[in-house]
């Protein structure tokens, strides 16, 4: 008895729409950085299930792929972070109104 | 059997999901992802995916995760506020995708342009034995180009986060001249 494809989009529809609703609601950028990860994660679910309904690799390449941008993107993230945090002693997104001070 | 298992990772995904953006604490967030990435790597295993599974606990939980719980704790942030008036905005987006999602799931079956059969079957084809061959075959053959562009990702994200947050040499520890003065509201 196998798992129709369609429960694993409807899986990850409803994680990615977590992470937009974190993304939009939450005042601390971090969790906001945790957020893009459930995203991440939720599209990864995807490429992973389609990978094996087609029983092609190509699904789990980009998984690899998308893994390696998190890993940039977290370590980017977590700089900027720090940097705003030392000049403004504050991580709250609603401080954050200005392009240059 | 399987779509026991199915529910119960998938229940479990969402409900740490939820709790990745509903808790307040930055670090309870971060452990209730840690949570998630687990199972997540559990339904990697049922679609014949552990290579992935692996790399997942490894890179997500071992060093993604690390790296978050590290910076919560160097910046050691005590915040009450926790969502901005923005959330009615995000509800207007939301909504309207959630039902768009229902439709598509729901109404795809009844909509069916022509033909008895559905357009995109599922492949007939054998699972590889061999995950972690499979992969590694189609990685460095069709993929090789974009691997290496990969690595090239990697190696300026550092680059970049080591510029971003050093520190000046002769800087202060806390530089704050500059500082906003309603920090504390």
């Amino acid at each position: 008895m196998t798992i129709p494809i369609s429960y694993y989009l409807l899986l990850s529809g409803i994680v990615f729409l977590t992470g937009i609703v974190g993304v939009l609601i939450r005042r601390n950028v971090i969790a906001i950085l945790l957020s893009v990860e459930l995203m991440l994660n939720a599209t990864n679910i995807n490429f992973v299930a389609f990978s094996d309904y087609f029983r092609d690799m190509g699904g789990q390449v980009f998984v690899f792929f998308a893994l390696t941008v998190a890993a940039a993107e977290v370590a980017v993230g977590l700089a900027i972070i720090i940097a705003l945090h030392r000049s403004r002693s504050t991580i709250n997104i609603e401080e954050f109104d200005l392009l240059k001070w | 059997m399987s779509q026991l298992i199915f529910a119960y990772f998938a229940g479990m995904i969402i409900a740490a999901s939820m709790l990745v953006v509903a808790l307040k604490n930055p670090v309870y967030s971060a452990l209730s992802l840690l949570v998630m990435f687990f199972h997540v790597a559990g339904l990697f295993v049922t679609l014949h995916a552990e290579f992935l599974a692996a790399v997942q606990i490894i890179v997500y939980a071992g060093a993604i995760l690390v790296l978050y719980l590290f910076v919560v704790m160097i910046l050691n942030v005590k915040q009450d506020d926790r969502y901005h008036n923005q959330w009615r905005i995000a509800g207007f987006v939301c909504i309207p995708l959630m039902m768009e999602a229902m439709v598509l799931l729901s109404g795809g079956a009844g909509i069916r342009t022509s033909g008895t059969h559905a357009v995109l079957a599922p492949s007939a084809k054998a699972i590889a034995p061999d995950n972690t061959l499979a992969i590694g075959q189609t990685l460095f053959s069709t993929y090789l180009f974009p691997f290496e562009v990969a690595s090239l990702v990697l190696l300026v994200a550092m680059i970049g986060a080591i510029v971003l947050a050093k520190r000046e040499i002769g800087e202060q520890e806390n530089p704050s001249p500059m500082v906003h003065t309603k920090v504390a509201e």
